[in-house]
């Protein structure tokens, strides 16, 4: 691989910021204390960035990102999508959010399910149907439109969940560890789908997963955090190359890269450890 | 020995070929009286057979009902059964005990198929028990006021189809429909309410609460004072009682929708109204429908014992408490069975709807969840 790629590759990603945290912090208070999801977090997402958030349980990532979605609200700092609130945001629809599991409705067949958004969002009939087509292509469902989401597999179920996101113009895609609960070898495919996804429609993602492999793999930005309280304790902007074949996972670069994430977990870690 | 037979169903084929053979035995010296009966104890006692041979699971069948008819053509008319009489019914009961047995077995073991053959046992298990109660009741020579024969019940179910239909028009059509779906609706709308409003939450369910209290014999007569004695005061009766369970269950139903699921809501920013009429209810429908079973049973209990605390002269529960003080016992009975018919039916249409609505869920699909 030559410099020049890697530049190329840099001067891509670099867009406008979509999103924006300033010493974001968020406590949730419990019977026994407060619990510090989120302390003073600081971080850029540009537009068409990849970025990944990985960390050990607790650490705050998906909390990061529901904060992003505005699922949960921040106590302190700011932070902008898209130069709005968070709430604005979602309420002018500037998302897609893939959860942890599928979370299909069981009474609607799989078109149906992708059409849901659709449906809220007031998109004519004619409308729906061609998205909704579009985005069956886009994630190799297409056959399947008349299923219930109970008559497929979980992959499947999980590439309709993100078909459903797709559906509507959202430039950011949100994904709380989507393929989490998926085995190795359907977690791989996925991946690389996504790679290529992503590469077609010019969105902005933010991963949350707690697999070295998956975030070094996919990734452009990853983010390093680490618990109690929730932080981001490295940033590492990747140096591969958008294209990536599975087998990039051999390379000198890969693994020096894994190898940084795995030391800014365990320092992470080894700091958690002097409270103990 | 054949091996096919549990102990069970070897214990049931000897008592019926011992109890025929008793019967054999003891009918000999009035041999000639009942040829039909005498021709069951015969072949009961050949059953034994099956021991040294195949014998069909099928011609147990036969057997139980040829001594079923047997008995009942045989049963002397005003008058008490001879005491061999009991040997035959005991004997085609263990027959038909015994073929049931063999048939789930087979079914069991995939050698007879579930759909249809399934069916055969309860229709046979209800014929049993009214041939049991039309021999026992006759044969036993059992007063018609403690209990009729269910052929006396038939009789004067045929006979008085004109007065059955206008009762049934006046307690189901007229009470029961109407007060079922008013009932059923206003639960549906206050839980809606309830579940928007926390005040509602903390005001109106204890009232919900204290009405499903109060006992129907003391909401009857008070219904009686305000809508009058026709049909609109049982209606009311039906909708006082069907009212909580729909709210009690809707209310709970409401909440059935994962977090995940309303999570997704939103992100799309969805409106309260689009997010209860795309997720919540269809998620709660398995809710609503269990309210909706329960009601359509209790309604009709609901309209029935109302009657009996004034109305006009037509009704189910007219009738019945009129036949109970007239001692027309039969036609208490007739209009018990038209009651059953009705109400079972009614539960099984809102069965089958909940099965095309519900076909989603695990319960229904029979998948995983």
């Amino acid at each position: 691989m030559s410099d020049t790629v890697i530049e190329t590759s840099f001067a891509k990603d670099t867009g406008p910021a979509v999103v924006r945290a300033e010493h974001l912090g968020l406590t949730f208070p419990t019977g026994d204390g407060d619990v510090v999801a989120l302390s003073d977090v600081n971080l850029t997402i540009n537009k068409g960035d990849f970025v990944s958030f990985i960390g050990p349980s607790g650490c705050g990532k998906t909390t990061f990102l529901r904060t992003i979605a505005d699922l949960e609200k921040p106590t302190s700092g700011t932070l902008t999508i898209n130069g709005m609130s968070a709430e604005e945001a979602r309420r002018a629809r500037a998302y897609g959010y893939v959860f942890q599991a599928p979370a299909l409705y069981p009474w609607r067949t799989i078109e149906k399910n992708i059409a849901l958004p659709l449906e809220i969002m007031g998109y004519a009939p004619a409308q729906q149907a061609e998205r909704i087509k579009r985005t069956m292509d886009l994630v190799n469902l297409s056959g399947f439109e008349k299923k219930y989401p109970w008559q497929l597999s979980g992959g499947m179920q999980q590439r309709a969940s993100i078909a459903r996101a797709l559906a509507f113009d959202a430039d950011l895609l949100l994904m709380d560890e989507p393929f989490g609960a998926l085995d190795e070898i359907v977690r791989d495919h996925l991946n690389s789908e996504l790679l290529k996804l992503w590469d077609r429609t010019q969105k902005t993602i933010c991963f949350v997963t707690h697999s070295i492999p998956e975030a070094v793999y996919l990734s452009t930005k990853i983010v390093v955090m680490s618990p109690r309280p929730g932080r981001v304790t490295d940033v590492i902007e990747s140096t591969l190359p958008r294209e990536r074949p599975l087998d990039i996972r051999e390379t000198p670069e890969f693994l020096a890269i894994a190898a940084r994430v795995r030391d800014g977990l365990r320092a992470g870690h080894s700091y958690d450890g002097e409270h103990v | 020995m054949r091996s096919d037979l549990s102990s069970l169903q070897l214990y049931l084929a000897l008592v019926a070929a011992g109890t025929g053979l008793a019967g054999l035995l003891a009918g000999l010296p009035t041999l000639g009286a009942a040829p039909l009966l005498t021709a069951f104890y015969a072949l009961a006692t050949l059953s034994l057979a099956r021991l040294v041979m195949p014998w069909s699971l099928w011609l147990d069948l036969l057997l139980a009902l040829l001594g079923a008819v047997a008995l009942i053509a045989s049963l002397p008319p005003g008058a008490a059964m001879p005491l061999h009489h009991w040997l035959a019914l005991f004997s085609a009961w263990a027959l038909a005990w015994l073929f049931v047995e063999r048939l789930s077995a087979a079914i069991r073991r995939g050698r007879l198929p579930e759909t249809g053959i399934g069916l055969i046992i309860p229709v046979l298990f209800g014929l049993a028990l009214l041939v049991i109660w039309e021999v026992v009741t006759r044969g036993a020579n059992v007063p018609p006021v403690l209990l009729p024969p269910p052929s006396a019940i038939w009789a004067r179910l045929t006979a008085e189809v004109p007065l059955l239909w206008a009762d049934f028009v006046q307690t189901f059509i007229k009470s029961v429909i109407p007060g079922y779906i008013i009932g059923c609706l206003a639960g549906l709308a206050v839980a809606i309410a309830v579940d928007r409003s926390p005040f509602l939450k903390a005001g109106v369910m204890p009232i919900g609460n204290f009405m499903s209290a109060l006992p129907i014999i003391g909401i009857a007569p008070i219904m009686v004072m305000w809508f009058g004695f026709d049909w609109q005061s049982k209606a009311a009766v039906v909708v006082a009682m069907t009212f909580f369970p729909m709210l009690v269950n809707t209310v709970a139903g409401l909440n059935a929708a994962s977090a995940i699921e309303r999570d997704l809501m939103t992100t799309y920013a969805a409106s309260y109204w689009q997010t209860l009429m795309k997720l919540r209810l269809p998620a709660a429908g398995p809710f609503i429908f269990n309210a909706l079973k329960i009601n359509s049973t209790l309604a009709l209990i609901g309209a029935i014992v109302a009657e009996f605390f004034g109305t006009p002269v037509v009704g189910m529960g007219f009738r019945i408490s009129t036949g109970v003080g007239r001692l027309a016992i039969d036609l208490v009975w007739a209009e018990i069975a038209v009651a059953a018919v009705a109400g079972s039916a009614f539960y099984a249409g809102v069965a089958l709807v909940e099965r095309a609505v519900t076909f989603w869920h695990p319960s229904v699909r029979g998948g995983r969840a």
